[in-house]
């Protein structure tokens, strides 16, 4: 890697789109102010941008986006690895940036699921292995993969249905510091504990919102990164993997692709686990984070469960994660990879105001995606 | 019904076996590995060699969960969706009859009858199997 470490990649600007319920805005005129606030930070405007990086916004990965805002890239990338789709971006926007393939790139995503009520469950052709082998047995997607995962986690190791609960409750307290979050009002074990049953264990609220939003993400070379107006943050390393699709096919429930994303990254940033000073998990539901805990090397196998006790990701806590709120809280705009990076950037600033984690120099953004199908993490430091 | 119902050739033993009452897995010719779902090679030695052979039947519960929500139309919640580890070593999702099933559980297959498409293997409780 000596190649990277001599030609690195930069996040230089970073956005929201309008958030919550978007009821004035299209997803595609969400991605272009997301677009233009996140060049704006990197001091450039769209017409900079060389390299694409976009799925979910219709037919044919980054073209509708292309075409609405003017973009003829040189890298043009639609990596599907569902939530996170946006680490691998990240992967492959500095691999382009390396290689001096593209200088620009755009990470977008936008997504009103919220208003138009559309998780929408896929039509399977009949002939598909999921319609086969899956949809018979009438296990809700996702939540009945993650309820599955979590059991089985549960029984191996003893994990309760109130550490399960802590991890709700830490994102929420993060939520309560962020005006942005969707959801802000204080939640306790017991809250979690009394929601609904959905899929045993996981309850209500053990479960992300449904909101609309997502984000921008320019990854750029060290010599324009230089013009932004706001301090640039390194991407120190970067890894992404794959197990399953089928949830009977993911050799072990309870260890995730994280394992294989994680080393990959920390190696290549040259960092251990105790090094990260906040951490950005794919909250998509609670047993999410403790998998990733665990998968990522902040803990030993199977202790995901005690070490979310007493507060450690909260305010305050040994490692400040789910800083926004996260996907159970602030924001959940159906893939919510986009969102990690602009946080873990703005925490790296130090804008991040009453949730600021003080000093933070190592930041993690972990996408998860699929049914704990994918991984892809991103190590982010200060310079 | 068309033997071909599902447009997948490769899984064309296992819905026949099904049709009969027997759970059909392929079976590695070469290095006698079994695997589910039918594939035309074997994930452990990569052979071509596969046989469809019969399989006990019988497993172990290594992951369940009990659905409450509404999630497919003929399926009232709430019913127990499982992954059964088979003797032979498959892993398959699937449905466990009755109202309690606990991870370890023993199980013994069984077959849910379907009007437009081959019986789908399900699962009991059995403390024997
Ligand atoms: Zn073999």
């Amino acid at each position: 890697m000596t190649g990277l470490k001599a030609r690195p990649a930069y996040i230089a600007g970073v956005a929201e789109t309008p958030l919550g319920k978007v009821l004035d805005q299209t997803e595609l005129s969400m991605v272009a102010l997301a677009a233009k606030e996140a060049l704006g930070e990197a001091g450039m405007t769209i017409a900079d941008v060389d390299g694409l990086f976009v799925n979910y916004m219709g037919e044919e990965g980054t073209v509708q986006v292309g075409e609405y805002l003017g973009i003829e890239p040189r890298v043009a990338d639609s990596s599907d690895l569902g939530g996170a789709a946006f680490e691998a971006f990240v992967h492959h926007a500095m691999l382009a940036v390396a290689a001096g393939e593209c200088e620009v790139a755009l990470i977008a995503y936008a997504s009103r699921q919220r208003s138009r009520r559309n998780r929408r469950p896929p039509v399977a052709d009949a002939a598909s292995l999921t319609a086969q082998f899956e949809h018979p047995y009438g296990l809700p997607a996702p939540i009945g993969h993650y309820a599955l995962i979590a059991a089985r986690h549960m029984a191996q190791y003893g994990t309760t249905s109130e550490q399960l609960a802590q991890v709700a409750v830490a994102a929420r307290k993060w939520a309560a510091l962020n005006p942005k979050a969707w959801i802000r009002t204080p939640l306790t074990v017991s809250d979690v504990l009394e929601s609904p049953l959905l899929s045993d264990p996981l309850h209500t609220l053990d479960c992300c919102l449904v909101t609309d939003g997502g984000g921008a993400v320019v990854v750029t070379t060290p010599e324009r990164a230089r013009d932004a107006a706001k301090p640039a943050v390194r991407v120190l390393g970067v890894g992404q993997s794959h197990t399953h699709w089928h949830i009977d096919q993911m050799p072990d429930l309870t260890v995730s692709a994280g394992v294989k994303s994680g080393e990959a990254a920390f190696r290549m940033a040259g960092i251990v686990p105790a090094d990260v000073d906040v951490l950005q998990p794919y909250d998509s539901f609670t047993i999410t984070v403790i998998k990733a805990l665990e998968d990522l090397g902040f803990c030993e196998r199977g202790e995901g469960g005690p070490f979310v006790e007493n507060g450690r990701l909260e305010p305050g806590g040994d490692l400040p994660a789910m800083t926004s709120g996260g996907g159970l809280s602030y924001n959940h705009p159906g893939a919510l990879g986009v969102l990690l990076l602009v946080e873990a950037v703005r925490q790296l600033r130090g804008e991040a105001n009453d949730r600021q984690v003080a000093d933070a120099e190592i930041a993690v953004a972990h996408g998860v995606g699929g049914f704990l199908s994918t991984s892809s993490t991103v190590v982010l430091g200060r310079d | 019904m068309t033997d071909l119902y599902y447009g997948d050739p490769l899984s064309r033993a296992f819905w026949d076996g099904a049709r009969n009452g027997v759970l059909v897995l392929q079976r590695c010719a070469d290095c006698g590995r079994w695997q589910h779902y039918p594939r035309p090679l074997c994930l452990g030695c990569e052979s071509t060699s596969l046989e469809s052979v019969p399989a006990s039947g019988l497993g172990t519960i290594y992951s369940c969960t009990t659905v409450r929500i509404s999630a497919r139309p003929g399926l009232e919640p709430p019913y127990i969706a499982a992954i059964v580890e088979l003797d032979e070593g498959p892993r398959m999702l699937t449905n466990v009859a009755g109202d309690t099933a606990r991870i370890g559980d023993r199980v013994r297959i069984g077959w849910r009858h379907r009007t437009d498409a081959p019986p789908l293997p399900i699962f009991t409780v059995d403390a024997d199997a």
